[in-house]
C-alpha cells in the first residue's frame, strides 16, 4: 500500500468518524440535554419528547450509527484493498 | 418455608447449577485460554457475553431504582451507559484488535515504548476495577440479604464467597459461555416482569411504548408519565419528567465521564480481542449494544411504573384526607421483608400508625402537611437499590416471577465481578509480574498469581461494601470516572495521534486520575473510608464546589486534565522513536491482524 492510499485511507475513515460523532453528541447532549426544555413542549406517543430522546431515543441512534459505521468502513476496506 | 422461598431456591440453584456446569466443562487449561478464550467467537455470542459483562447490578439491581426516584435526572445512566459504545466501537475496538495484544496495559506500554506507563496503566486499571467490584458487592449483598431474609452484611458475607468460587475457577473461555448463559437468564428476568406491569398499568404489553400510553386505572384520560408526575408532586416531590440531577451541566459532565469510561473500561475493551477479525470488532461493538439496550429501554419503563406502584401502595387515599395514608399494620408482606434488611425503614413520626411518604425538604409542601397533622417523611429509609428486586412483588405478580428477577440480579452482578476480577488478575499476574518483574515466571505460577490476586481483590472490594460510597450505579459512576480520567485519553491518543510520546501519556495519565481521586475522596473518604472526607468549606470547597459538578461526573473534568497535560508535556519532549510512529500508521489499517498474543 502506497503512503498516498494509506493517507487517503485514513482520511476517509477520520471523516466518517466525525460525521457519525457529531450525530452521536446531537441526539443524546443536544437533543436530550441542552434542548430538553423546549422540546418537551412537543408529545410524541405520550412521552415529552425532549424526556424520549433521553430516555429511549437516542440509544436507538447509537445502535443505527454503530451498525452504520461497521457496513460503511467494510465498504471502505474494500476500496482500499486492505479488508482482510 | 413459604412457597416463594421454594421458587427462589428452586429458580437461582438451577441457574447457579447452570453456570458451575459450563465454568467446569469450559475450564481453562492455558494462560490464552484464560485470558481471551482463544479465538473464534462469533461477533453475535461475543456481543451477548459482552452485554453480560456489562451490565452489572449497576445495570439490572440500581439503574431502575435511581431512575425511579431521579425521574428525567437518571437519564444520565441511559445515554451514558450505551453512548460510550459508539466511541468504543468508532475510536478504539478495531484498532486494538488489530493490535492483538492479551491486556490493555499491554497496548499501553508497547505503544508509548515504556514498562513506566504499562505499570502506571496497570495502577489505573486497578482502582477503577476495585471501585467498580464494590458496587457489585452492594448490588450482591442486597440480593442476598433479602433472598435468604437476614442483614444486608451478612448478605455480602455469602455474596463475596460465592463470586470468589466462581470467579476463581473458570478464566475468560469459561466465561464467555457462562456469559451468554447469564445474558438469558438476566434479560428474561428484566423483562418479563415489566411485560407484566405494563400490561396492567397500561394494557400494552411492550414497556418502551406502555411508558408513554394511557394509564389504564385513572379512567384513560391521563397518560401514565402525566398521572406520574401528579402523584409525586402532590406529595412535594419533583415532578418526573422535569427533575434534573444537580444541574443542566452535571448532567452533560455526568454523561460524558460515563461515556468515555464505558470506552476506558479494561474488561469491556478486553472483549474485542476475542473476535477474529478487525471487521468484527466493529460488528461485536453493535451486537453488544442491541443486547444491552433491550434492557436499557425497558428501564425507565420499569423505574417510572415501580414509582407509581410504589407511592400507590402507601398514599392509598386523597392527600390530607384522615384515611388517605395506609396503616403500618396493614403493610403488605414485601415491606416487612425488607424491613428485616435494614433498606426499608420506617419511623412514626406523629403517632397515628399511618405511613405518611412526603419531601419534608419542600418547604412549601411542609407546611402544608403540618396543617394535616403529618411531622415528616416517615419513611426513613428507602434504598434505591431494592426497587427492581421489589418491583414485582410490589406489583403482585406470581412467586415464579419474583424468584427469576432474583436470579437475574444475580447473573448480572456474578458476570460482571467475574470479568473485572479477570481483568484485576491479568493486569497483576501478566502486566506486572510476567511483563515487568518476573518475566521467567511459568505458565502455570503465572495463572496461579492471577487466581491469588483475584481472591485479594475479593476481600479488599468486600470489605469496602460494607460502607458503599453510593447506591450500586452511583459507586459503579466513580469506577467509570476513574477508567474516563486516565485509560480512555491515553488509548485514544495513542491511535489518532502519531506523534504522543511516552512523557505525555504517563504524565496524563497521572494527572487525570490525580485529580478524580482527590476530588471524589474529598467528597467520599479516602479509599471511600467513612470519616475521612476533607471538604473545606471554609475555604469554598463544599459539596460539589466545582461549577456544581458532582463527584460521580467528574471523570469528564479529569479526562479534560488528561488531555491537556498529555498534549504540553508530549510537545515540549521528543517524538516517539520512527517504528512507534510506523506501528501506529499499522494499527489502523485492519489487513494482517493476527491472533491476539502476549509477551
Amino acid at each position: 500500500m502506497t503512503p498516498e492510499n494509506r493517507a487517503a485511507y485514513w482520511k476517509a475513515n477520520v471523516r466518517l468518524l466525525v460525521i457519525l460523532l457529531f450525530i452521536w453528541f446531537v441526539v443524546s447532549y443536544g437533543l436530550g440535554i441542552i434542548l430538553v426544555e423546549p422540546l418537551n413542549s412537543v408529545q410524541i406517543g405520550g412521552y415529552p419528547l425532549g424526556f424520549w430522546f433521553a430516555q429511549q431515543g437516542s440509544i436507538y441512534v447509537f445502535l443505527v450509527l454503530i451498525f452504520v459505521y461497521a457496513s460503511s468502513m467494510n465498504r471502505l476496506d474494500k476500496k482500499f484493498d486492505v479488508h482482510e | 418455608m413459604s412457597n416463594l422461598d421454594i421458587w427462589t431456591y428452586a429458580v437461582v440453584g438451577s441457574t447457579f447449577a447452570l453456570y458451575i456446569g459450563i465454568a467446569i466443562w469450559a475450564r481453562a487449561g492455558t494462560t490464552g485460554e484464560f485470558y481471551v478464550a482463544g479465538k473464534g467467537v462469533h461477533p453475535v455470542a461475543n456481543g451477548m457475553a459482552t452485554a453480560a459483562d456489562w451490565m452489572s447490578a449497576a445495570s439490572f439491581i440500581s439503574m431502575a431504582g435511581l431512575i425511579a426516584f431521579n425521574g428525567y435526572g437518571a437519564s444520565v445512566f441511559l445515554m451514558g451507559w450505551t453512548g460510550g459504545y459508539v466511541l468504543l466501537a468508532l475510536l478504539l475496538a478495531p484498532y486494538l484488535r488489530k493490535f492483538g495484544k492479551f491486556t490493555v496495559p499491554e497496548f499501553i506500554g508497547d505503544r508509548y515504548y515504556s514498562q513506566t506507563a504499562r505499570i502506571v496503566a496497570v495502577i489505573c486499571l486497578i482502582l477503577a476495577s476495585i471501585t467498580y467490584v464494590i458496587g457489585q458487592m452492594k448490588g450482591i449483598g442486597v440480593a442476598f440479604s433479602r433472598f435468604l431474609e437476614t442483614s444486608y452484611d451478612m448478605g455480602l458475607y455469602i455474596g463475596m464467597g460465592i463470586v470468589a468460587i466462581y470467579a476463581v475457577l473458570g478464566g475468560m473461555k469459561g466465561i464467555t459461555y457462562t456469559q451468554i448463559a447469564q445474558y438469558v437468564v438476566l434479560i428474561l428476568a428484566y423483562t418479563i416482569p415489566a411485560i407484566f406491569i405494563s400490561l396492567t398499568l397500561t394494557g400494552i404489553p411492550v414497556p418502551q411504548i406502555g411508558l408513554g400510553a394511557n394509564y389504564l386505572p385513572s379512567d384513560g384520560s391521563l397518560t401514565l408519565l402525566g398521572k406520574l408526575d401528579q402523584v409525586v408532586t402532590d406529595l412535594g416531590f419533583k415532578e418526573y419528567t422535569t427533575q434534573v440531577m444537580g444541574s443542566s451541566l452535571n448532567m452533560f459532565v455526568y454523561t460524558l465521564s460515563l461515556m468515555i469510561g464505558t470506552a476506558g473500561l479494561p474488561h469491556v475493551i478486553i472483549r474485542f480481542f476475542t473476535v477474529p477479525k478487525v471487521a468484527d470488532a466493529r460488528y461485536s461493538a453493535g451486537w453488544a449494544l442491541v443486547f444491552i439496550a433491550i434492557l436499557y429501554t425497558t428501564a425507565p419503563a420499569v423505574g417510572a411504573m415501580a414509582r407509581l406502584n410504589f407511592m400507590d401502595t402507601i398514599q392509598v387515599g386523597p392527600v390530607g384526607a384522615e384515611d388517605g395514608n395506609l396503616l403500618y399494620a396493614d403493610r403488605p408482606e414485601w415491606f416487612k421483608k425488607w424491613e428485616t434488611t435494614g433498606l426499608l425503614a420506617w419511623e412514626d413520626k406523629n403517632d397515628d400508625g399511618r405511613i405518611q411518604y412526603y419531601d419534608d425538604a419542600n418547604p412549601e409542601f411542609a407546611e402544608k402537611a403540618e396543617s394535616f397533622g403529618w411531622k415528616g417523611n416517615e419513611m426513613v429509609n428507602v434504598d434505591r437499590d431494592i426497587m427492581v428486586l421489589a418491583n414485582p412483588e410490589i406489583a403482585g405478580l406470581p412467586n415464579w416471577v419474583i424468584a427469576l428477577v432474583v436470579a437475574g440480579g444475580l447473573a448480572a452482578a456474578l458476570s460482571t465481578a467475574a470479568g473485572l476480577l479477570l481483568a484485576i488478575s491479568s493486569a497483576i499476574s501478566h502486566d506486572l509480574l510476567k511483563g515487568v518483574f518476573v518475566p521467567t515466571i511459568s505458565e502455570k505460577s503465572e495463572l496461579w498469581a492471577g487466581r491469588i490476586s483475584m481472591l485479594l481483590a475479593i476481600i479488599v472490594a468486600g470489605y469496602l461494601g460494607l460502607n458503599p460510597p453510593g447506591f450500586a450505579a452511583g459507586t459503579v459512576a466513580i469506577a467509570f470516572g476513574l477508567a474516563a480520567s486516565s485509560i480512555f485519553p491515553v488509548l485514544m491518543m495513542g491511535i489518532f495521534m502519531k506523534k504522543m510520546n511516552k512523557a505525555g501519556a504517563i504524565a496524563g495519565m497521572l494527572a487525570g486520575i490525580t485529580v478524580t481521586l482527590l476530588y471524589v475522596f474529598q467528597h467520599k473518604g479516602i479509599f471511600f473510608v467513612p470519616g475521612t472526607s476533607f471538604l473545606m468549606p471554609e475555604l469554598g470547597m463544599g459539596p460539589d464546589w466545582f461549577f456544581g459538578i458532582s463527584p460521580n461526573a467528574f471523570g469528564a473534568v479529569g479526562a479534560l486534565v488528561n488531555f491537556i497535560v498529555a498534549f504540553i508535556v508530549g510537545g515540549i519532549t521528543a517524538a516517539p522513536p520512527d517504528n512507534i510512529q510506523h506501528l501506529v500508521e499499522d494499527v489502523r489499517v485492519p489487513r494482517g491482524a493476527g491472533e491476539a498474543t502476549g509477551h
